[in-house]
């Protein structure tokens, strides 16, 4: 069954077409891709799926159900967890309250006015902490974090809201090699672990073919190409627009 | 292990030395200096109050409120007029008044709290709080106008015809107590996700927060207890006049949590108590208050922008780990 | 009381009147939050300075030419202060959150006053108008101010000048660019310091200028800044923050609310005033001329 299908979907900005009807499944338990230069709509299609803008036309089911017109808030809770391409967390709090106070949201404690804060999610927190390998940092303020850090850190949080597929921005962005592995690593066993689906953008090449089962080729809002690894290894049209591209968006 | 609990026994030996000094010091006061400091001393409480629960909005909530004069004010009038206008009893009125704070925080925060922008916000709620005050100006036959309420009417045991130190009891109890509650607020669950959407309200909405009610209990708690303030005030000055609505004094009070540090629990304290006696010695030496204040403020923004709280803290943590190595 | 026409006439000319000084108020506190993104709370302290200035000068020269060298000098001191300010603190936070910005300009207000105090006092002063603009007009059996049509002149005319400043000339180009996208000054490769400090000057040229021309209409008292700069924050919100046609529009409906305002519920006037806010910034939080996007400040 497919946890995530887009059908026709399209949005377009002032007259640019962002994303120009779109069909796109996500089996569940897999984790795809979706690749393509700068500015071939990835990350408006993030933005599609979780919310985040309103889709012109088409529709977005998530298990089954219709969640095209839901509020980005209701699209989390129902399962959908999303990490940014500039990654995005909660720079003065301590790495520890980031997990803490999304459990505290996603499991609806967050209107506790005067309970104390140590009895709520501390253990389930530690262990995310850990999960990420963050765990000796946990009591530093994650704005002072190196920039790998960040980026599992706020891989962290998109699992503290205990979702059922991840949507990943540019996962790997700014990490050395020897860190990009690790987290790639990280994210098969997660997903393995919690029996996760996962869809990310990438611009590494190597990454992507290590292990997607499924990747989708973007350029200029639409599908050029999609299949298994080797097949877009193959495909010419991929060649030509990849040719000299690695390195991530800076938006 | 150990090291916690020697800091929690650290915690408790500051607690009671600050409780001890706290009910010491108006009998120093009293008997070495005057009256007058007692006043003082009881002024400082009651604004540290306003801006402590003000704070919840501006440090927590990450609300720049410029109307909170508004909950201070009608704290102070609703207790007033109940008692000036009707035979409620004193305790009832003052239960009343911070519900009644309260309920303006509703309606207010209800139009203001979805509004984005430092500035919008301001002056959202900076309109409503002069809506109040141009009602408390002009409707003479409700609020008596610009004359204010004169002698409102407080029971002897809290009296401060004679001597100031009961009702520095009686506040400073109230106050306490307030604090306490406040504190526990802010290191509860609700405070937690308080500071996480001050911080990032995008990444807040897609874990799922609904923002705008956050903000919205925030700012009604911080009304009610603003109200509190207010309704002390009252019975400190024993009369009031619109002025304590007008937008100073939302300006003053903003100033207090900058001063003292708005990322830091006691620092709106620490600023009242600094801009209150400024204002009564500096006032006493010069009529140019207004240019020490503004002085100080510029020379805060360009190199303490953390506030003396804030710069206290930095010092402090320093030593400690100097005391460490 | 019935309102007849020509009543109703007065009240729409006073009304004008006070949205022009409006303008000048609110075009001076739009261009600084538009091109350099700063909320400057203290313009209302220029307009102060302004107006104390203008006492001073015609109380030197007398008649006709001290009024006419007020209006000219006062604004030009006034717009050298606001250089030095600039220069001197401004410019150290532009880089800062909006906090402190609001803190600082705040901060400046109790300074200003305080120096104006030590100048020139507490007392109450009055600025005479020369003859020539101190009659009454009577219009069908009501009289109102010449000066009033003196007022709206100035006004237009500054509305005129800023609008071929900005449409027919390279800063003004500049300038709505810097507007649309603060970033882009740099990219261009200007002096992001030196517009800076020009707009600055030229705001507060502005806030003087409307200082010194209200100065012969009211009593000059410390407060006045106060009573005014929050009405021009009204005006530039419900206009659009950083447009100054917006700051026009905005003054131009200000100014007629409080003329009819006064008229039919006279104590709550200036209620109507933080009602309109309120409604703009809750329906139309951009403004009526702004555009979405500048919501986000």
């Amino acid at each position: 069954m497919a946890i995530l299908e887009i059908k026709g979907l399209r949005k377009s900005f002032g007259g640019v077409m962002a994303v120009a009807g779109m069909d796109l499944k996500v089996e569940d338990g897999h984790i795809d891709s979706i690749i393509g230069p700068n500015g071939a709509g990835k990350s408006t299609l993030f933005n599609l799926i979780s919310g985040y803008y309103p889709c012109d036309e088409g529709r977005v089911f998530f298990k089954g159900q219709d969640i095209t017109d839901l509020p980005p808030q209701k699209i989390a809770k129902m399962g959908i967890g999303r990490s940014f391409q500039v990654t995005n967390i909660f720079p003065k709090l301590t790495v520890f309250e980031n997990i803490q106070a999304t459990f505290l949201y996603t499991r609806g404690k967050g209107l506790k006015l005067f309970s104390d804060l140590k009895k709520f999610f501390t253990q389930e927190a530690e262990e995310i902490l850990s999960n990420v390998g963050l765990i000796d940092q946990a009591g530093e303020l994650a704005g002072i974090l190196a920039a790998g850090d960040r980026k599992r850190l706020e891989l962290g949080i998109v699992l503290a809201t205990g979702p059922d597929l991840l949507l990943l921005d540019e996962p790997t962005c700014g990490m050395s090699p020897k860190e990009t592995a690790n987290t790639i690593d990280l994210i098969k066993e997660i997903a393995e672990k919690e029996s996760l689906s996962v869809l990310f953008t990438e611009h590494k090449m190597d990454v992507v073919f290590g292990i997607a089962f499924h990747i989708t080729v973007m350029n200029f809002g639409s599908i050029i190409a999609a299949g298994k690894p080797d097949d877009i290894r193959a495909n010419e049209k991929v060649q030509q627009i990849y040719f000299g591209e690695n390195r991530c968006s800076s938006k | 292990m150990q090291a916690e609990r020697k800091n929690s026994a650290a915690k408790w030996l500051y607690g009671a030395i600050t409780a001890l000094v706290l009910i010491i010091l108006p009998f120093v006061l009293e008997k070495g200096f005057s009256e007058y400091y007692l006043y003082l001393a009881t002024k400082i409480m009651v604004w540290a109050l306003f801006a402590m629960s003000f704070n919840l909005a501006l440090g927590y909530g990450g609300m720049m409120s410029f109307g909170h004069a508004a909950f201070f004010g009608i704290g102070a009038y609703t207790c007033s007029l109940l008692l000036v206008k009707t035979s409620c009893p004193l305790p009832l009125a003052f239960v009343i008044a911070p519900f009644v704070a309260a309920g303006a925080g509703v309606i207010i925060g209800f139009f203001s709290v979805r509004i984005k922008g430092v500035f919008y916000f301001a002056t959202i709620t900076l309109s409503f709080a002069q809506l109040a005050y141009i009602l408390a100006f002009k409707w003479r036959s409700f609020t008596f106008g610009d004359d204010g309420i004169q002698g409102i009417p407080i029971p002897a045991l809290i009296s401060t015809d004679e001597t100031y130190i009961n009702y520095y009891f009686f506040a400073l109890i109230i106050i306490v107590i307030c604090i306490y509650v406040l504190w526990k607020i802010v290191k509860s669950p609700f405070g937690l996700m308080l500071r996480s959407l001050r911080e990032n309200p995008e990444r807040a909405t897609f874990v799922g927060m609904k923002v705008e009610n956050y903000r919205l209990i925030a700012f009604v708690i911080s009304a009610f207890f603003s109200g509190i303030a207010g309704v002390l005030y009252a019975f400190l000055e024993t009369a009031i006049s619109p002025d304590i609505l007008f937008w100073s004094m939302s300006g003053e009070v903003i100033l207090m949590g900058l001063l003292g540090g708005m990322h830091i629990f006691l620092g709106p304290a620490l600023g009242a108590t600094i801009m209150v006696l400024l204002n009564s010695f500096i006032t006493s030496y010069t009529e140019y208050w207004g240019m020490v204040l503004g002085i100080a403020l510029i020379l805060i923004v360009l190199f303490f922008p953390k506030g003396v709280g804030g710069l206290m803290l930095e010092q402090y943590q320093k030593w400690m780990k100097r005391k460490g190595v | 009381m019935g309102f007849d026409a020509s009543m109703l006439f007065v009240q729409f000319i006073s009304g004008l009147s006070r949205a022009m000084i409006l303008f000048l108020m609110s075009s001076g506190l739009t261009l600084v939050f538009g091109v350099m993104g700063v909320v400057n709370f203290a313009h209302g302290a220029f307009y102060m300075i302004g107006a104390y200035l203008a006492f001073t000068l015609t109380e030197i020269l007398t008649g006709f030419v001290g009024f006419w060298v007020a209006l000219l000098i006062a604004p030009t001191i006034v717009c050298l202060i606001g250089g030095l300010v600039e220069v001197l603190l401004l410019r150290r936070i532009y880089e800062k959150e909006h906090l402190l910005q609001i803190l600082l300009t705040y901060a400046l207000i109790f300074v200003f006053n305080d120096i104006i105090k030590m100048i020139w006092g507490v007392d109450l002063r009055i600025v005479s108008l020369p003859p020539a603009l101190g009659g009454f007009f009577t219009f069908f059996g009501h009289s109102f101010p010449v000066y009033y049509f003196f007022i709206i002149g100035v006004g237009g005319t500054v509305a005129l000048l800023l609008w071929l400043l900005l449409k027919k000339t390279r800063f003004g180009k500049l300038l709505r660019a810097s507007a649309e996208r603060r970033d882009m000054v740099g990219l261009l490769g200007y002096n992001v310091g030196g517009l800076f400090t020009l707009v600055f000057v030229m705001a507060t040229w502005l806030g003087g200028l409307s200082g010194a021309v209200i100065a012969p209409t009211v009593r000059l008292s410390l407060g006045m800044d106060m009573e005014i700069i929050i009405e021009c924050f009204i005006v530039v919100i419900v206009g659009g923050l950083g447009n100054i046609w917006g700051a026009l529009l905005g003054a131009l409906i200000a100014g007629q609310i409080y003329a009819f305002g006064i008229l039919f519920v006279p104590k709550y006037a200036m209620a109507f005033l933080f009602i309109l806010a309120a409604v703009i910034i809750i329906f139309r939080p951009y403004g009526l001329l702004g555009k979405p996007a500048q919501a986000r400040g």
